[in-house]
């Protein structure tokens, strides 16, 4: 009987820093054995189990596209015990992957739209994912325009830097990065809150399907700054956040009325949100 | 099959027979109360009794399980790989569980098998089980089961029910696993019609024991959001100390955590029962508690047995009505005005 519990061995291939305060690391894997990778087959929007053991398990969304092959990047928040440890871990060391677990954004509902991602801090991670997956050329041809506004308190509190440059530099997406506020005189982009950027940049809902992660204050903002500019509730798309354990909706803790976040969601359209208790 | 008939003497001797070859458990007496117990020579069963204090549910889902094991000692070239913790599922059987309970582990049965995902110790060791179901001929002040699906003498979930004619059990198979089981304790005696009557009539006469009743025709009508909104949740919860009684003592609570242990170099992943009356069972990484009042986490457990469960699975409600929530809250907390509660709202 096969073990959904079971971890696949995976190596720490890189560790990056990305985040001035030095919270945030971004972890490349590699599976030990050639065969999980094939298994561990994934669209942008899910998550998985980091597992180390001694210490146990943390969902964390996955930041890698799966048109990245032969391995998988995580960002990880240090907040606790797991994500403590794992940011004292080094290079070549080994530890646990489960998944891929949960739903995915709504990529065949997106097909032919306008896409908007709108992100803020470290909840960046999966629309990496999405943006990677939307540009690679087998797919960029399967979506219209791609807009994507991007916030951080400041912006050393930016992820992946390098990446957000490429991505201005292309025309095939529009990048509207800002930051709530800097000292910075060099800084060349926006200033000001996620809201108020989308309110600025996003002028039309025509064709378009929006796609919100972030901390529940910036949500909560951005929510009717979508539904003004034309949003119907169907078409705004977010990725909620729960303390799991299982992964695969047996546990029982991270219920949202009768749905899992670890299995019905994490993604979920404004639309069924709005049928569900307001409890997360 | 209509019914075969045991001495409870021939039945006692074969179950201790049964149980040099399998894992027997039945119920004994444990100080004031009845616990089930796996048979062996030095311990006597004591089938006189109401219920057990804590359901069966442990014997399919114990309250800790090993479920890997792994070394973090470097030189192996297995370091921090995590494997499943050896263990066998051998037949087992679970010898005069009340109706109640045996409906509890099909309602469970529903979360732990399901078509994406099998959980591999429930799944195992759930088939490996033979339930022999007693009938309740006196059942306690506090059943409800009639309410909610069940019934003194219900099969729901029995491989075999046993009904107590004083000094002899009457014994009738549900399932093939209780045909088998009941070869292995001999043939008995067929039952003559007469007896097959009196059973009939004392089974009927304890439906009608039965005091208690709650409603649950109309929980479907009312939206989650509607019955979440509701106003008595405060009232309800106002009492509670978050003590986590109820969600130990019910057969259908099933929540688990999964936290690791290790002893110098060797560690295993174990699971424990959890419980949704504790703020640390939904708090955030970064501090945020979507159930940090206890309202919010009594109204959780209510809503789930109630409601969710009942949304979800389409299969009734989450609760066998065996009382033992309403017999052992410190501060009386009674589902069943809550049932009345949420299906009046």
């Amino acid at each position: 009987m096969e073990n959904p519990y079971l971890p696949y061995p995976v190596r720490i291939e890189k560790i990056i820093t990305e985040t001035e305060d030095r919270n945030l690391k971004t972890f490349t894997f590699s599976f030990i054995n050639p065969e999980h990778e094939k298994k561990f087959s994934y669209l942008p929007g899910q998550f998985a189990e980091l597992s180390i053991a001694g210490k146990g398990e943390i969902p964390i969304g996955i930041a890698s596209s799966p048109t990245e092959k032969g391995y998988l990047t995580f960002t990880v928040n240090k907040v606790g015990l797991v994500t403590s440890h794992l940011h004292n871990m080094k290079e070549g060391e080994t530890m646990g992957i489960r998944g891929p677990l949960g739903n995915f954004y709504p990529w065949e509902q997106m097909q032919g739209k306008n896409i908007v991602i709108i992100g803020g801090g470290f909840a960046f991670t999966t629309l990496r994912s999405s943006i990677i997956y939307m540009l690679h050329p087998e797919n960029r041809n399967k979506y219209e325009d791609i807009t994507v506004v991007y916030g951080a308190r400041t912006p050393g509190m930016l992820l992946y830097k390098q990446e957000l440059e490429e991505w201005e530099k292309r025309d095939d997406i529009n990048m509207h990065i800002t930051v709530d506020a800097t000292q910075d005189p060099t800084w060349k982009y926006n200033i000001g809150f996620v809201p108020t950027i989308t309110e600025q940049k996003i002028k039309t809902a025509d064709n378009a399907i929006a796609i919100v992660c972030g901390p529940p204050i910036m949500i909560k903002f951005t929510q009717p700054v979508l539904e003004k500019i034309g949003f119907p509730p169907e078409r705004i798309i977010l990725s909620l956040e729960m303390r799991m354990k299982c992964g695969i909706g047996l546990c029982g803790r991270c219920n949202i009325g009768d749905k899992y976040v670890c299995k019905d969601g994490p993604v979920f359209s404004l639309a069924q949100l709005r049928d569900m208790p307001p409890e997360y | 099959m209509k019914g075969r008939l045991f001495t409870k003497k021939e039945w006692d001797k074969a179950l201790r027979e049964l149980s040099k070859s399998q894992k027997i458990f039945v119920p004994a007496k444990e100080k004031d109360f009845h616990n089930f117990t796996v048979l062996d020579n030095n311990m006597e069963p004591d089938f006189d009794f109401q219920n057990t204090r804590l359901s069966p549910k442990s014997i399919v889902f114990p309250q800790s399980e090993r479920m890997f094991e792994y070394t973090l000692d470097e030189t192996s070239p297995d370091a921090h790989i995590l494997k499943e913790a050896p263990k066998d599922f051998p037949p087992q059987a679970v010898v005069g569980i009340r109706p109640c309970d045996a409906h509890a582990f099909q309602i469970v049965n529903v979360n732990f098998d399901n078509p994406e995902y099998k959980d591999p110790w429930w799944v195992r060791r759930y088939r490996a089980t033979t339930f022999v179901g007693l009938g309740c001929n006196e059942p306690c002040s506090t059943c409800f089961c009639t309410s909610v699906g069940g019934g003194p003498f219900s099969e729901k979930g029995l491989d075999i029910l046993l009904h107590d004619l004083g000094d002899r059990f009457l014994a009738k198979a549900i399932t093939e696993k209780g045909i088998e089981f009941l070869d292995k304790i001999g043939s008995g005696k067929e039952a003559s019609e007469q007896t097959l009557k009196k059973a009939a009539l004392e089974a009927e006469a304890a439906l009608g024991k039965i005091s208690s009743s709650v409603p649950t025709d109309r929980l479907k009508e009312k939206t989650e959001i509607e019955l979440f909104d509701a106003p008595f949740w405060e009232k309800i919860a106002f009492p509670c100390i978050n003590c986590g009684t109820c969600t130990y003592l019910c057969p259908t609570c099933w929540c688990f955590d999964i936290q690791d242990e290790v002893f110098r170099k060797e560690g295993d992943r174990i699971r424990n029962w959890d419980s949704c009356m504790f703020p640390l069972f939904t708090l955030h990484g970064s501090g945020h508690n979507p159930r940090e009042k206890k309202v919010q986490r009594v109204r959780q457990r209510f809503m789930h047995k109630l409601k969710y469960y009942v949304d979800k699975y389409g299969n009734g409600v989450a609760c066998v009505g065996c009382g033992r929530c309403v017999q052992f809250c410190p501060v009386n907390i009674d589902i069943r005005e809550v049932f009345e509660l949420m299906n009046g709202y």
